[in-house]
């Protein structure tokens, strides 16, 4: 790693230093050390012997800045006791993770037996060589129309959820856990579930656990939890941590990995927290210029790989500050992942479950995984034409709401009926209703049956004879 | 040539601060610690420097040594460049994979183009000829489609002698295929292989006015806002609004002899994607593969920032090597904003004082001299060729106000503004016709009316004044409805919905519709206008504009499009017979 040699390296990494120069938040100064690397890992003991992990944000001769993923409270100047690791955090990954309960740094917290690791890797992990990545394109039917229809997720695809306080982002992750399968598939596909939870409360979490449990899928899903209560720092390793065993199970294991993180804005919160205790020059909003990078490393390690099974698919769930979709936390996401499921608040407050906004989503993926011997030959112009047809909807309403229903032209009244029908039979559905794609698309050609051939341009002729009206 | 320029005084991310400096240059190539990983000198300051490193600097300690190479970051450029796929610092990402597997461990290094391959050579010059730097000496076939002009490298000075050059042979790009004498008395040996630094413009003879259009196959571009050959252009959108599917699109079907797709701090999976569908894409004017004609740069979003800042550095210079052959290049860059992020990310560990949100104050500068390496020109070996660059902005929430927009506006002449509410309606390309503009059309309108005739500009001249009297009129039918309207004004209405979905929306997976032929546009655009005159006619007459909506030689030209391909023109003619008799029909019937 450095150019000290290794021997050397060994001698000094067993040294302890002990009493630090300043405590600041969750940030340590020590003065007066050996050469220490950037990002090595730290092992912090207090007087009544304790250890808290932590990490190098800066090096140089004079000064050491030390980040703690734990709380620093109790913490004094003098007795403190720091161990430098020689190596940045790592974390011993397994098969056997599966089914367990971790905390924010992948210790076990459920009484279980302690990991046999085996494979240690560095949570950080690597860029994947562009070259070598496997253009996704495996169609995977969630059951939920407006995303298989409209914003199809695609095996090694990250899709986030942009939902807001109060809206059902949790239920509609669970209901896609749950209901995700491949079509199509050899049946020898292994699927698993990672689930990192970033200053989530409590209760959120419980109903992720129970709602796995009922399922009977809980042997399969690995969860990270760093909870509300928990330090803010340690929201910054979690989602590194779950997604570092995703990228065991998936590349090593040949598995299918769903990665669920929830909730990015906490994550990016805690990111602006580091960054302004470090009087680092902000950006927007007093987020750190590196919040693109920063997520961008968290969200390109989905993907799929030439010459191996396994997949990574990323769902992240980011509740929009005040529901604003340019809001830096949506914002950067929406410019690193490949599209994004959006929810609406007054969708949500019609009752309409889930309450995905057709016309902001977006699935950057779908072009080449859906169609014929994918889904069906229609798919891509069906989809396309129930886009075009509910975006003329939203403008007939605004004029509707300007000279009242009853003045509109007899075409407009069939986009409102069309409109009407789109998001009460199409958009919404049950938690527990599990659509096949057949019958998405058959629910699609109905409502387009509502409107005139001739405002059909989207479709073509010979898709129109054949399921028009049917 | 290596030696020792100093120590490791602190890590912060991926700027190193370093002491004990010797005899650093400035913007010169070094490795740091045992893994020596590749950095630059980017800031002098007595025995202290500061090193911008473009890769992990994780494990870097105070102490490591850091070597110089004693020349700036440099690529590398002989035959075998086309059909490769680089990161940002021209390593080639084929070859890292075969090195280190599917992760790009650090450290790793391999030459940007084969040193074992032989190519075919064949001298264009004889021995004693005088030569000066970008004389092309031989020719190599690197692509069915390209040929590689060997060219003296640019670092010669003066007039030089030929005292000897290889046969036509098959020759590694290592071998020695020319040795010249300069005007000293010097001599230089000269392979096939050059470098040049990528932060250097490649020096030309002159530049030349921007006369001919780059065709790009996509009809809102090449009729309403299109791009000169040598022009820099703008394409700002939020995400979502499909930028990379026109950047896409255009370094598919454009009419440029060679493209550089440069991904800048983007997602993998679109480079992929191209990686997967170029090879299988045939280029319509050579009948080749569209693979062999195009060269990627791809530093995604999570590979070292620094190279990130780099790469549109190494794209730009590939692509001026290529236009001292006489080629026209053209430059995707996808997307400026990430490497003006990049700048600001560095500029921020830097410590430097930041100007507008946080963007260092030489953004600007720095973003004028990248547009200004665009042009069309007159090399010194007296070809002409040109670069053309087409970035890509991601401008924070979609807001064109912010400092990387603005200040790009500021440097190109065409402007391609992408809007989420068509993208919304799934209307591609998503090019606004109310806020793009393009001060290339008058340069342009010569080389229109000798090519096209002048109908091409009157017809659209007449579609362009429709479009903008449908926006106000839009205002009055938010208020009070359509039907409010007069008929004839309602076909305005008409007219501009029917030139929307038939002419500007461009289909960018169906095979028909992906690519016009300016004969094509032409015609299109042509029966447009001949709808709207003889509809408005007619309309005059007293016919009901819902008869003529319901005519089925209209409801044809929304399909025109997808029905009638490239080469299938003379459909039109027959389709224009349909509409006249069918309006006149209707005239008829009314009186």
């Amino acid at each position: 790693m450095s150019s000290i040699p290794t021997t050397e390296k060994d001698i000094l990494s067993k040294r302890e230093y002990v009493g630090i120069s300043a405590i600041n938040g969750p940030l340590m100064y020590i003065k007066n050390t050996h050469s220490i690397g950037y990002q090595e890992l730290v092992e912090c003991i207090d007087k009544d012997g304790n250890v808290r992990l932590g990490n190098v944000l800066d090096t140089s001769k004079d000064v050491v800045v030390v980040q703690l993923f734990e709380s620093t409270t109790g913490l004094n100047l003098p007795q403190t006791r720091v161990k430098f690791k020689g190596q940045p955090l790592m974390l011993g990954v397994s098969e056997t993770m599966l089914g367990r309960v971790f905390d924010g740094l992948g210790r076990p917290t459920d009484g279980g037996a302690d990991i046999i690791a085996t494979k240690e890797l560095n949570v950080n992990g690597l860029a994947m060589n562009p070259a070598s990545r496997l253009y996704p394109k495996n169609f995977i039917q969630t059951g939920i129309s407006s995303i298989d229809g409209m914003n199809t997720l695609i095996r090694g695809q990250k899709l986030p959820i942009f939902s807001g306080n109060g809206m059902p982002h949790e239920r509609l992750a669970a209901q896609i856990a749950r209901q995700a399968k491949i079509t199509g598939g050899d049946g020898t596909e292994e699927f698993c579930v990672v689930f990192a939870a970033m200053g989530v409360k409590s209760d959120v979490a419980q109903y992720f656990t129970k709602t796995f449990e009922e399922s009977g899928v809980l042997s399969n899903v690995a969860l990270f939890l760093s909870l509300a209560d928990d330090p803010s720092v340690e929201r910054t390793i979690t989602p590194r941590v779950a997604l570092t065993l995703a990228e065991h199970l998936a590349f090593d294991c040949d598995k299918h990995v769903l990665v669920i993180m929830i909730d990015m804005a906490n994550y990016c919160e805690s990111l602006r927290e580091i960054s302004t205790m470090r009087s680092e020059i902000p950006s927007r909003k007093g987020y750190p210029g590196y919040l693109y990078s920063d997520l961008a490393e968290l969200y390109e390690r989905a993907g799929m790989l030439k010459g191996r099974k396994g997949s990574i698919t990323q769902i992240p769930i980011l509740t929009m500050p005040n529901d604003d979709i340019s809001h830096p936390i949506p914002d950067l996401t929406g410019y690193i992942t490949e599209g994004q499921i959006v929810f609406e608040r007054t969708l949500h407050a019609q009752g309409v479950y889930p309450p995905i906004a057709s016309l902001s989503s977006l699935s950057r993926l779908m072009k080449d995984g859906i169609g014929e011997g994918l889904t069906r030959a229609d798919h891509p112009h069906l989809s396309a034409q129930l886009f075009a047809a509910y975006s003329y909807v939203k403008e007939v309403r605004n004029l509707a709401s300007v000279i009242g229903e009853d003045e509109l032209t007899d075409l407009d009244k069939d986009y409102m009926a069309f409109g009407e029908s789109f998001e009460k039979e199409f958009i919404a559905q049950s938690f527990t209703e599990d659509r096949t794609i057949t019958e998405t698309l058959a629910l699609g050609w109905k409502l387009l049956s509502l409107l005139p051939k001739e405002e059909l341009t989207r479709l073509t002729e010979e898709e129109i004879e054949e399921y028009y009206g049917k | 040539m290596e030696r020792l320029i100093g120590r490791v005084s602190r890590v912060t991310g991926p700027v190193v601060y370093i002491s004990d400096v010797s005899d650093a240059m400035m913007m010169e190539l070094v490795h740091v610690g045992r893994d020596r990983i590749i950095g630059e000198v980017v800031k002098l300051d007595g025995s202290t420097a500061v090193i911008q490193v473009y890769e992990s600097s994780v494990g870097l300690s105070p102490g490591d040594e850091v070597f110089g190479e004693g020349m700036p970051l440099s690529v590398e450029l002989a035959p075998g460049l086309i059909g490769s796929i680089y990161d940002g610092i021209q390593r080639p990402l084929q070859a890292l994979e075969a090195a280190s597997g599917a992760f790009m461990d650090r450290g790793i290094s391999a030459p940007a183009v084969s040193y074992e391959k032989e190519w075919s050579f064949t001298p264009s010059i004889e021995e004693g000829v005088e030569v000066i730097a970008g004389m092309i000496l031989g020719e190599v076939p690197e692509t069915s489609s390209v040929i590689h002009h060997i060219m003296v490298p640019l670092q010669i000075r003066g007039k030089a002698t030929v005292l000897s050059i290889k046969p036509a042979g098959q020759y590694k790009i290592s071998t020695v295929i020319a040795i010249i004498q300069d005007e000293q008395g010097q001599q230089h040996e000269l392979t096939m292989v050059q470098r040049w630094s990528i932060r250097q413009p490649r020096p030309v003879e002159r530049r030349l006015p921007l006369e001919v259009p780059l065709i790009t196959g996509q009809r809102v571009i090449d009729t309403l806002f299109p791009l000169a050959k040598g022009g820099a252009v703008a394409l700002p959108g939020p995400f979502g609004a499909g930028k990379t599917m026109t950047q896409h699109a255009v370094a598919k079907w454009c009419d440029a002899d060679i493209i550089v797709y440069i991904g800048c701090g983007e997602r993998g999976n679109e480079m992929t994607d191209v990686l997967n569908e170029f090879p299988h894409l045939i280029d319509p004017r050579t009948g080749k593969s569209l693979m062999e004609r195009t060269i990627l740069i791809a530093n995604t979003s999570n590979m070292p920032v620094s190279a990130r800042e780099a790469s549109v550095y190494t794209g730009v210079t590939i692509a001026e090597y290529y236009r001292d052959m006489g080629y026209h290049v053209a430059i995707m860059a996808d997307s400026t904003s990430r490497w003006a992020e990049a700048m600001r990310e560095l500029s921020g560990r830097m410590e430097e004082m930041p100007a507008e949100e946080g963007f260092p104050a030489y953004l600007p500068t720095r973003i004028a001299a990248f547009y200004e390496r665009a042009g069309m020109m007159q090399n010194l070996n007296h070809t002409q060729g040109s670069v053309t660059i087409i970035g890509a902005v991601s401008p924070p929430g979609g807001d064109f106000s912010e400092p990387v927009t603005q200040h790009t506006k500021r440097f190109v002449r065409a402007f391609w503004a992408l809007d989420r509410s068509l993208a919304y309606a799934r209307h591609f390309p998503s090019v606004s016709w109310i806020d793009s503009y393009s001060e290339y059309s008058p340069d342009l309108e010569p080389w229109w009316h000798e090519k096209m005739g002048e109908d091409f500009t009157k017809n659209r001249n007449i579609m362009v004044d429709l479009l903008l009297r449908e926006e106000k009129l839009q205002q009055v039918v938010k208020l009070v409805g359509p039907d409010a309207l007069p008929e004839s004004q309602q076909f305005i209405l008409e007219v501009c919905t029917m030139f929307k979905n038939a002419f500007l929306q461009q289909s960018a997976f169906d095979t028909v519709d992906q690519y016009s032929t300016l004969e094509k546009q032409a015609k299109m655009m042509y029966l447009l206008v001949l709808y709207w005159n003889n509809g408005r006619q007619a309309i005059r007459k007293g016919v009901h504009l819902s008869s003529i909506r319901q005519l089925e030689a209209v409801r044809a030209l929304v399909r025109m499009k997808l029905t009638i391909a490239n080469d299938q023109l003379a459909l039109f003619d027959t389709m224009e017979q349909e509409l006249i008799q069918a309006i006149t029909k209707l005239e008829a019937r009314n009186e």
